[in-house]
């Protein structure tokens, strides 16, 4: 097996008497969808923001390695560095919408605006590429001109990872990409998500509370609480067979329809 | 008893162009750091000035730190030489330096303006002077000072090509008819001051040197001689200068950039050079 793409060792993080994160190791391989669930509170969001580089741990190191084989620490990187690397390796996709896209700027231009950062400057190109975008989260091109504000929360939802995707990233964080989502419109952006992953051979940070929608995603599962992880393995073990009490609870608590 | 001076004897109370010694060489430090870097912002210690913020405060520092007393001024605003504001910095510094003044730009070694570059060209030697009211070319896009001035450090101008993609995708073209920024050097995000787009390729490779203060925002930023200077666009949709399609009315001109003023009340309206020193120089006046 390669070598993992990301790898975190040991990260530590204090709120003050709140330990937010506990001594973390993790790590994700190229191509593999991590979930990482627990309840409110456990340190997932901080857990994905720390290994983005979007916050400093106390302790622990963060390592990437780039399409080059080549290792970096993130939180040694210069912000030059990392802000280079969010535009052209990664995505973030937040669970609100409006964290992630530019709601004074038309779809096309969110869309367009990575590639821009990434140095395009050709306006066919950009604009085609938005609307082919579009098309492949299964929005109309046709309202490319039109404002993130005319658009339904999970169209909102689809044109960020729209946004995140269009520079052919190699590892996206998605934090609660579908929450605060009706059943169904959740239903379709994790199939959306799930066909996107596999097609595109994503490497996917995906922190959720929703046991279905890690079911659904995840190669593998990693659960938190406290800071800590609890327990981890292939998703149908963890959910099939949890060995960690707080995990029985957590799989017992979803809510059969 | 106090005579009263007239209004053009040049005036012994102040030091040499007004503004005290100490002053200067401060203004002149940020203007050298500004010309080691080309299109950096500077931040300098502007000082209160006989006039409002708005009418030329930065300007008007620069040039009176600069200025010496062979030099010649030339002082315009929005292309012209005799309007009030023009006609008054022009008084201040016969009157605080004693310095000779012109409206013929091939006369003046430093110019000082609001809104245009002249028409003829500019030669070595010469220093244009730019009254700027917002350095900061990303200002409506980005509200936070300290985030623009992280921008700048990255080089990241994607919010400004965002803006210019939304332009076109919304009208088929740039929505800046002037202030359309330039990359000065390949590096930093200038803002030209509020020329028309029909300055901005004056600004490229331009043999004279352009010293640009911002009197209210206390900056001061510089274009050395041939430097490059390239305003923001798409391959496909290249920089493109407008102009009135109009010949001007006096002088006949078909390249100047134009002025359209009501000339009477039945609406008609004709097109004059905004250069009138040029359309003066046209008309062999």
């Amino acid at each position: 097996m390669s070598a993992p793409l990301l790898e975190a060792a040991n990260l530590q993080l204090r709120f003050g008497a709140v330990r937010a994160l506990d001594g973390v190791d993790i790590e994700i391989f190229p191509g593999e969808v991590v979930a990482i669930v627990g309840e409110s509170g456990s340190g997932k969001s901080t857990l994905l923001r720390v290994l983005a580089g979007n916050m400093d741990a106390d302790a622990g190191t963060v390592l990437y390695r780039d399409a080059g084989g080549e290792a970096h620490d993130i939180h040694a990187l210069s912000e030059a560095g990392r802000r280079k690397l969010m535009r052209s390796d990664w995505g973030f996709v937040h669970q609100n919408a409006r964290d992630g896209l530019r709601m004074g700027i038309s779809a096309g231009g969110n869309v367009g605006e990575r590639l821009m950062a990434a140095g395009d400057r050709n306006y066919a190109h950009i604009r085609a590429e938005a609307a082919d975008w579009m098309a492949r989260v299964e929005m109309d091109p046709a309202r490319i001109d039109e404002p993130p504000k005319n658009f339904s929360g999970g169209m909102q939802q689809r044109l960020q990872i729209a946004r995140c995707l269009v520079t052919n990233p190699r590892l996206v964080f998605m934090d609660e990409p579908t929450g605060g989502l009706d059943v169904s419109v959740q239903a379709r952006l994790l199939d959306l998500i799930r066909g996107l992953v596999s097609q595109l051979g994503l490497a996917v940070f995906f922190v959720t509370h929703d046991i279905a929608a890690a079911r659904l995603l995840a190669h593998r599962i990693v659960v938190m609480r406290h800071g800590r992880i609890v327990e981890e393995g292939l998703a149908d073990r963890v959910l099939d067979d949890p060995r960690h009490a707080y995990t029985q609870l957590l799989v017992s608590s979803v809510l059969a329809a | 008893m106090n005579a009263i001076t007239p209004r053009n004897a040049p005036e012994n109370a102040y030091n040499f162009a007004y503004l005290d010694e100490a002053t200067k060489r401060m203004i002149r430090r940020a203007i050298l750091k500004a010309i080691a870097i080309p299109g950096h912002q500077i931040p300098f210690g502007a000082r209160e000035m006989p006039l409002p913020y708005g009418w030329g405060t930065g300007g008007i520092q620069v040039t009176a730190a600069i200025l010496g007393p062979r030099d010649v001024l030339k002082v315009i605003d929005q292309g012209a030489d005799d309007t009030t504001n023009a006609v008054s910095i022009r008084r201040f510094f016969a009157r605080v330096a004693n310095v000779q003044t012109t409206t013929r730009t091939a006369e003046a070694t430093i110019i000082q303006t609001r809104h245009r570059i002249p028409e003829r060209p500019l030669t070595e030697g010469q220093v244009m002077v730019f009254q700027v009211p917002m350095p900061e070319p990303l200002f409506k896009l980005e509200p936070r000072l300290a985030e623009t001035r992280r921008l700048h450090a990255l080089g990241d101008y994607s919010l400004a090509q965002v803006k210019l993609y939304e332009d076109i995708a919304k009208q088929g073209e740039s929505g800046s008819s002037y202030n359309h920024p330039v990359m000065v050097g390949g590096r930093y995000l200038m803002s030209p001051s509020p020329i028309p787009g029909f300055d901005n390729p004056k600004l490229h490779n331009s043999p004279a040197l352009m010293l640009f203060g911002a009197g209210r925002e206390k900056k001061i930023y510089a274009v050395p001689p041939y430097t490059s200077v390239e305003s923001l666009d798409f391959e496909d949709h290249p920089f493109r200068p407008m102009r009135a399609p109009q010949h001007c009315s006096a002088c006949g001109s078909a390249t100047s950039y134009l002025d359209e003023i009501i000339a009477d009340d039945q609406g008609g309206r004709i097109f004059v050079c905004s250069d009138t020193d040029h359309c003066a120089e046209t008309q062999g006046l």
